[in-house]
């Protein structure tokens, strides 16, 4: 063992710095849930305090569930993420699987025509998009952003799922022609489920921009039954700017979902993020 | 010998994600390039060729706007690059420290802000900065440095400069998590072998480790490229589609959206749009190329 390693006066120092930074990190957050429990004048005079008796109030709480529509809002982002990540994690595996089991002409350049969309964003083309959906009638509907998400998902999908699909054993496939199963059974009934941790990576990896973006909802979709949670908190707020109560409630409710999220798949997150599925 | 055949499951099953990914993102790419050359005459679409990019680059009402805002942009990036990568390496370093204790914890809660929205994000730190609700010149004043507050998103020289902090904020764990990945990967035998030569602690992060490193660092240089160059969101949320005050926010991304959808008084055009989006096309082709051609190749890579 080497002592210089294992000094303690580093490691405190080491302990302090991520500790200063963990505050940095979550002050804000934690502002905003505290003081959206107080009163309005509470938040004024001791923003930095616990709510107590004296100054707890849901009246921000009322205003947003009067005012807003946000279970709505809610199950639209909901409907929206299912929907875009099935689609994603079924159409990907499918391709991905076409790329990395079967050879024939032009493997090579379809793998790279679907890997030309890791580099390049969507937003490039919102306005031919925008303008496709007014020619489908598809704007305001939550279709339009399920299909523009999961033509974002996609390409990122084939890429790592068909890494990983290289990676299953040729036997079992075999195996499987051998006693006489299609090719589409072999398919979901023996590679889907042996690749299913990469999936569950790439489900974390999509679902967090899909259900955090603002820019389709607010251009595709920014009617008021096809609002998203992002994009409904974003107009509520807007319009209640002066109430604060309101606001931080509004704030609150829009944290609460994705940290709820984060602590059930956090460590999915961080085993896919590690893993290098993204190297 | 069977004859070979058409093999319509391959067929089956490429189909929905190439249709998808086809119809949806690269046509409607092709076409807005393609619509960067029409414009609206008597309320038909006329060709004008690349009349719509000497407007945008040259026009005085247009280039200053555009100039503009892709000067911003750059700002925006070099303070992701200079602030957001070297504090994710640093905090990848001590997070890879072995023995170090809670270092899932502290992955997990610095992770956080990254996952929250743009909106939550960009009105948590308007309230926080906020002059009226006076949390940060209080606790400025704690430490005795009240004088050194202002009302950052509000004055024209500040404001471009704290929106990219607070987007640094944000998305500090990204660089944290893939750098902190490349480090887990570098063999103790390599480490043990420098501390025998009497490399250890910083010497060896700079020395060892950082040379291992630095394709992980490419990576998230074009990442962070990409990402800031169709930023639009923050912006929009905290400062709205003008980007005020006075256009000093305004990125290639509102510059876009205001645009082509129109704001107040101004009707939406989506042709000088899309010419706006062939511009950050062009910007974004620019930077990937840059990066696999001139970084990714000549970058040494060393077999582990």
């Amino acid at each position: 063992m080497n002592k210089a390693r294992h000094n303690p006066l580093n490691t405190a120092a080491m302990h302090g710095a991520l500790i200063l930074y963990t505050l940095i990190a979550l002050f804000p957050v934690f502002v905003i849930l505290i003081n959206s429990f107080k009163s309005r004048r509470a938040i004024f005079r001791e923003p930095l305090a616990l709510p107590n008796a004296d100054s707890f109030s849901m009246i921000g709480y009322e205003t947003v569930m009067k005012q807003g529509d946000f279970f709505l809002y809610f199950q639209n982002s909901m409907i929206v993420t299912v929907a875009s990540l099935f689609f994603i994690l079924l159409f990907g595996a499918m391709a991905a699987y076409a790329l990395s089991e079967y050879q024939f002409k032009g493997n090579l350049l379809m793998g790279l025509y679907l890997a030309l969309g890791i580099m390049i964003p969507i937003r490039i083309g919102t306005v031919a998009i925008l303008e496709m959906m007014v020619a489908t009638g598809l704007v305001n509907t939550l279709w339009a952003l399920i299909l523009v998400y999961t033509a974002q998902g996609l390409p990122l999908a084939v890429f790592i799922l068909s890494e990983f699909m290289r990676q299953v054993s040729d036997d079992l496939k075999n195996a499987g022609r051998i006693d006489g199963l299609s090719e589409y059974t072999i398919f979901f009934r023996l590679v889907l489920p042996l690749v299913r941790p990469a999936m569950a990576t790439v489900a974390v990896f999509n679902m967090i921009p899909i259900w955090n973006d603002l820019w389709f909802p607010l251009i595709l979709a920014p009617a008021e039954e096809t609002k998203t949670l992002t994009l409904g908190s974003q107009v509520f707020i807007g319009q209640f700017v002066t109430d604060w109560n309101a606001v931080l409630s509004a704030l609150s409710m829009a944290i609460l979902p994705v940290l709820v999220l984060y602590v059930i798949f956090s460590r999915q997150l961080i085993r896919g993020i590690t893993s290098g599925a993204v190297k | 010998m069977n004859r070979p055949r058409f093999r319509w499951h391959i067929v089956v099953f490429l189909a929905p994600a190439v249709l998808v990914y086809t119809a949806v993102m690269i046509f409607p790419l092709f076409n807005t390039l393609r619509l960067a050359l029409y414009s609206e005459v008597d309320q038909s679409r006329v060709f004008v060729g690349l009349q719509n990019f000497q407007t945008l680059f040259f026009d005085p009402i247009w280039s200053e706007q555009f100039w503009n805002a892709l000067g911003n942009n750059f700002w925006f990036f070099l303070i992701h690059m200079l602030v957001q990568n070297p504090i994710g390496i640093a905090l990848a370093a001590l997070l890879s420290h072995p023995r170090l204790r809670f270092s899932a914890l502290y992955r997990s809660a610095i992770f956080i802000p990254t996952i929250l929205s743009f909106v939550i994000v960009g009105f948590a730190w308007k309230l926080i900065l906020s002059p009226i609700w006076g949390i940060a010149p209080s606790m400025l004043d704690a430490v005795g440095l009240k004088s050194l507050f202002a009302p950052w998103l509000g004055k024209e020289e500040y404001a471009l400069t704290t929106l990219a902090l607070i987007s640094v904020w944000q998305f500090v764990g990204i660089p944290m998590m893939l750098i902190y990945a490349a480090l887990l990967t570098i063999p103790e035998e390599i480490l043990e072998a420098g501390e025998i030569d009497g490399i250890t602690g910083a010497s060896a992060f700079w020395k060892i480790k950082l040379p291992l490193i630095l394709p992980s660092i490419g990576i998230i240089s074009i990442l962070t490229f990409v990402g800031n160059f169709n930023a639009f969101d923050l912006i929009y949320a905290a400062q709205g589609a003008l980007a005020g005050p006075d256009f000093s926010t305004d990125i290639l991304g509102t510059f876009m959206y205001r645009t082509f959808f129109g704001f107040q008084l101004q009707l939406g055009d989506p042709h000088m749009g899309s010419a706006i989006a062939g511009a950050m096309f062009a910007i974004i082709l620019v930077g990937v190329c840059i990066y696999l051609f001139g970084i990714q190749t000549r970058m040494r890579r060393y077999q582990l």
